[in-house]
């Protein structure tokens, strides 16, 4: 690399990084923007419902071109106990149609599409290159240096190297995250033909379902996992909080194993080919864990800021809107001629402002409230469904009576006072 | 779908292995006490099975190859034991679909 100065330099070409990378690119700076994997995308892993407002606002009309997968017109939730199901969704097709308000997508094809828009509107694309550290002058953080010793420099750095974020490590943003701070998921893609996934999911060519499974799909472990519709495939991943997962001992595969075999699950995949295991981490930490996001010379956006959302599944959004607000900021910090932390501040103002850090802020009991009810994900799912199967099941006992010994079913394992003191620090945590 | 193995998930990952390992076990003496005190969490938690304890004498082997890169294990570890760098260049793992 030469010495040549660049107005900025992104490091990460997730949705953050491409985002700020596009947004500076069309306001005429000179841009690169540096990825590690042999291309955008090669070691990013999402479910992944991708939400069409932020994009939208960087690329109208996307949909007519990026490689998406299914429009979502319908969302199920279930509660599994070991063999059984309750489940709710909500479903109307016309989120089917313009303007959509989510699709499914793949990552490898879609952050290669993302980041290619970067380059069309003039960012330069380095991929296969990890970067090591910052470079800094005075203080100030003047570029960036790469695995191999060589440096590049720029009059701002945004950091979108994602949750492992060594880069936000290594300047000293922040310490180790906390095994409870973080997810880890894994994921696998089955395909199935096309015809097939609409046929079990009851869906139309151009529609998608996405479905979250709790309770007996994580075995009763603080996480989530999810199922997918793609064009001709499904995917099916499950995250738990890491600290689960040391305290169990339970493996990662054998819970998505186990996830493939139940009973709700089985027959939606059955005679699907596996396609691609994957595994990445989610920062689940909320508001609390938010690092400074900006300083002399730099600014911090998407996974690697923190910013997901864990109660609404959201965090490509966020990590675009992110790095649309970092590109803008260093735009106007160019017009004004001044790159250091007093201009810079304005990006935390921005999201301060928007929904990004207001939707965390307002969350930011969840993460905390989740890691220490784990009844939410054991004991809540499992009664519901012997509570479901009781009353469902016509066998001449007066439903009076059923309802009775339903309650009295409940309130055996868990007091009143208790169940009361469970949702009031739900209701807490999401206020 | 018939249940699959571990090696059967691994096998439909792309791999292109560095020559020398991003992985490093810092202090090997951590990982033996890490047995009693905290159950080698690493060896069930790895998503790829990369941790593997040989005993006191060999240590705990890193197959660094099939390592999918999540990170887990630099935080997981009780002891901050693991030194975890990204592999050099484009080399490490690959999705093709993500
Ligand atoms: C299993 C799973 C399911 C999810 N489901 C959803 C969902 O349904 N909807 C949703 O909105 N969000 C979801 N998320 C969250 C979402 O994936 C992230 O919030 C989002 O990808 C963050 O984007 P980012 O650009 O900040 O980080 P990333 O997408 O992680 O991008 C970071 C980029 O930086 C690169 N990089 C890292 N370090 C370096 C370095 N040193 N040098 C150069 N390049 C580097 C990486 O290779 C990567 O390309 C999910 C996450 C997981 C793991
Ligand atoms: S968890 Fe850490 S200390 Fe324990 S065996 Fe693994 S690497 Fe060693
Ligand atoms: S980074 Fe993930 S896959 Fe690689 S060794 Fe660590 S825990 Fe295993």
């Amino acid at each position: 690399m030469d010495e040549e100065k660049f107005d900025a330099i992104v490091v990460g070409a997730g949705p953050a990084g491409s985002a700020a990378a596009l947004t500076m690119a069309r306001k005429g700076l000179s841009v690169v923007l540096i990825e590690r994997g042999e291309y955008p995308g090669a070691k990013n892993v999402m479910g992944g419902v991708l939400y069409r407002k932020m994009l939208e606002t960087l690329v109208p009309n996307f949909w007519e071109e990026a490689p998406l997968e299914r429009p979502v017109v319908e969302q199920r939730m279930a509660l599994l106990s070991e063999r059984s199901a309750v489940t709710a969704g909500f479903k109307d097709p016309a989120l089917g149609e313009p303007p959509y308000n989510a699709f499914t997508v793949l990552r490898a094809n879609f952050d290669r599409w993302f980041a290619g828009k970067a380059e069309e509107a003039g960012a330069f694309l380095l991929p296969g290159m990890p970067i090591e550290d910052v470079v800094r002058k005075d203080g100030k953080v003047v570029g960036v240096q790469a695995f191999d010793g060589s440096e590049l420099y720029a009059d701002v750095v945004v950091v979108a190297d994602g949750v492992n974020s060594l880069l936000a490590k290594k300047m000293g943003l922040r310490g180790e995250l906390r095994p409870s701070e973080v997810a880890l998921a894994v994921k696998q893609v089955i395909s199935l033909p096309k015809e097939t996934v609409e046929q079990r999911f009851n869906i139309q060519d151009g529609q998608g379902v996405v479905m979250e499974l709790m309770g007996a799909a994580t075995g009763g472990m603080v996480g989530q996992a999810f199922l997918y519709t793609n064009r001709e495939s499904l995917s099916i991943g499950v995250g738990c909080l890491l600290s689960e997962f040391v305290k169990t001992k339970k493996t990662p595969y054998d819970l998505l194993e186990d996830l493939k075999q139940h009973p709700f699950v089985a027959p939606l995949i059955e005679g699907g080919v596996a396609e691609e295991y994957t595994a990445h981490l989610i920062p689940e930490g909320g508001y609390d864990t938010v690092p400074q996001v900006y300083g002399d010379g730099f600014l911090l956006a998407g996974d690697a800021a923190k910013f997901v959302n864990v109660l609404h599944r959201e965090g490509s959004n966020l990590a675009m809107e992110s790095g649309r607000l970092a590109g803008e900021t260093v735009a106007f910090a160019k017009e004004r001629g001044d790159f250091s932390a007093a201009t810079l501040r304005r990006y935390r103002e921005h999201l301060d402002a928007g929904f990004v850090l207001r939707d965390l802020h307002q969350y930011r009991g969840v993460p905390g409230f989740m890691e220490h009810n784990p009844q939410f994900f054991n004991f809540y799912p499992q009664i519901l469904n012997e509570v479901a199967r009781d009353m469902l099941t016509v066998d001449g006992v007066p439903k009076r009576e059923k309802e009775r010994s339903a309650l009295r079913r409940v309130l055996r394992q868990r007091p009143a006072l208790r169940i009361a003191r469970d949702l009031y620090g739900f209701w807490r945590a999401v206020r | 779908m018939k249940r699959e193995t571990l090696e059967e998930k691994l096998y439909t990952v792309k791999f292109k292995a560095d020559t020398e390992s991003h992985l490093v076990v810092k202090e090997a003496k951590n990982c033996v006490e890490c047995g009693n005190a905290h159950g080698r969490p690493c060896l069930t938690f790895c998503p790829a099975n990369v941790y593997e304890w040989e005993g006191v004498e060999e240590g705990l082997a890193v197959r660094y190859e099939g390592c999918l890169e999540c990170g887990a294990c630099r935080i997981g570890c009780p002891y901050d034991n693991i030194e975890w760098r990204y592999p050099k260049g484009a080399l490490g793992l690959t999705y093709r679909i993500g």
